[in-house]
């Protein structure tokens, strides 16, 4: 664990810094996936940047939102570079609505788009393990295994690491093409669905998992209800000879 | 590996999710339902008791049933100054409804009277405990000034803001939030 770096009167938040790293580098990766499907590398960044600056900005909107009193009377805190007062959900609805409304725009084909996009988004949860390897955050449960890591005042499960494991073997995955698809979307698909998978079974060992009714845990059902659908897409996508269809 | 395996494998990573969504349940005996005493967001507060600049003493355990900011401080950390006016000025419009500030200074790495002339320049007037030894700043693990802890009603860290200065909107709405709770 390693979440700040004091370089002189600043003070650098590293997870942040992970995060930043895996947005840069995930956009690399788009981009050469974007050229490799045939796709304009120009609006793919657009695509892209359109729906990170969209979503940063409707996440501090968002979480104004919710205290409307407190920035009325002080508007300029909206641009606050606190990274404490975003609420990540809007960031995340109105980021995807921003970035569809652009491919709509443009007239991108969804499917193939979203195949460009995985390999970057297969990166970036790379990084978002890193970022949580070193903020201490999305710990494990307590154990006695022997691989078991000291955090928080316990021996707990590296669930961090495993984590970071998992997304490097379907960064690989998918990096790689190694699960052959035939029609287009079927890449995105995959990454989402070996993702849920990853995050369903790891989630499992958490110490700090939000949950629904009777100690299940949340991400746990998100997580199947996503698989559920992406196995009917993949199934779908592939078996139907249609034409692939635009954003529109 | 074919589509139609893959399909396969995923249906079977399906079958055992559900088994394993089941199997690991969070218990209500189990660690996370009852949260150890640790420097982090949703773990319960480490106590401490130390001596206040004007007299008297302050033990955070004491104070569960309100909703707490703790925050460490020195006189000569330039963002600590900055950020003081608007805790206190938060204190004052929400202390009647149940918020209490401790400005926590770490007088081990400051001094008394550098600390009692900045609180009367500003006019700091919720307490200010003085950690001699640095004992509680070590207990926090408080390895850059400022550093905030907004405790809920339980006693449990909430939000921990590490850096600043903190805009008076952030701490409001913070502290908005764990009044609420309470409502």
């Amino acid at each position: 664990m390693y979440p700040y770096l004091r370089l002189g009167p600043f003070l650098l938040q590293m997870p942040l810094l992970a995060l930043f790293i895996g947005v840069w580098i995930g956009l690399t990766f788009i981009e050469k996936e974007s050229v490799h499907q045939g796709l304009n590398k120009e609006k793919i960044n657009n695509l892209v940047s359109y729906g990170l600056i969209g979503g940063i900005v409707f996440a501090r909107l968002g979480y104004a939102a919710q205290y409307v009193s407190v920035y009325i009377s002080n508007p300029f805190s909206l641009l606050s570079l606190n990274t404490n007062t975003f609420l990540p959900s809007a960031g995340l609805v109105f980021g995807t609505l921003i970035a569809i409304g652009y491919g709509y725009r443009q007239k991108l084909p969804f499917r193939k788009t979203l195949d460009v996009l995985a390999p970057g988004l297969a990166f970036f949860m790379i990084m978002l393990g890193v970022a949580h390897l070193l903020s201490g955050n999305a710990y494990g449960s307590t154990t006695n295994v022997p691989w078991s890591i000291y955090l928080w005042s316990e021996y707990r499960q590296p669930t961090q690491i495993y984590e970071i494991f998992l997304a490097l073997v379907i960064f690989t995955l998918v990096l790689t093409h190694m699960i052959p698809t035939i029609k287009p979307g079927s890449q995105f698909i995959q990454f989402f669905a070996l993702s849920a998978t990853a995050r369903l079974f790891i989630e499992g060992f958490r110490g700090d998992s939000a949950t629904l009714f009777d100690g299940y845990r949340t991400a746990q059902v998100i997580s199947l209800f996503i698989l559920i659908v992406c196995i009917y897409l993949f199934r779908n996508w592939e078996e139907r000879s249609e034409h692939e269809p635009s954003f529109q | 590996m074919s589509t139609p395996r893959f399909v396969m494998w995923m249906t079977w990573a399906l079958v055992l999710g559900m088994i394993w969504t089941v199997v690991s349940r969070v218990q209500p005996e189990s660690a996370q339902a009852s949260p150890g005493s640790v420097a982090k967001e949703g773990f319960t507060a480490p106590d401490f008791k130390l001596g206040l600049l004007d007299g008297g003493t302050v033990t955070l355990s004491e104070l569960k049933g309100k909703v707490v900011l703790v925050n460490f401080w020195t006189s000569w950390c330039p963002p600590c100054r900055k950020e003081m006016p608007a805790i206190e000025s938060v204190y004052r419009s929400y202390k009647d409804l149940g918020l209490v500030v401790i400005g926590l200074n770490l007088t081990a790495q400051d001094s008394k009277q550098a600390a009692a002339s900045f609180v009367q320049e500003i006019g700091v007037t919720f307490p200010i405990a003085l950690d001699l030894d640095n004992s509680v700043g070590n207990l926090y693990r408080v390895t850059a000034l400022p550093t905030s802890f907004f405790i809920d009603r339980k006693g449990v860290i909430r939000s921990v803001i590490v850096g600043g200065p903190m805009s008076e909107a952030l701490v409001q709405s913070k502290v908005e939030e764990l009044l609420r709770e309470g409502e």
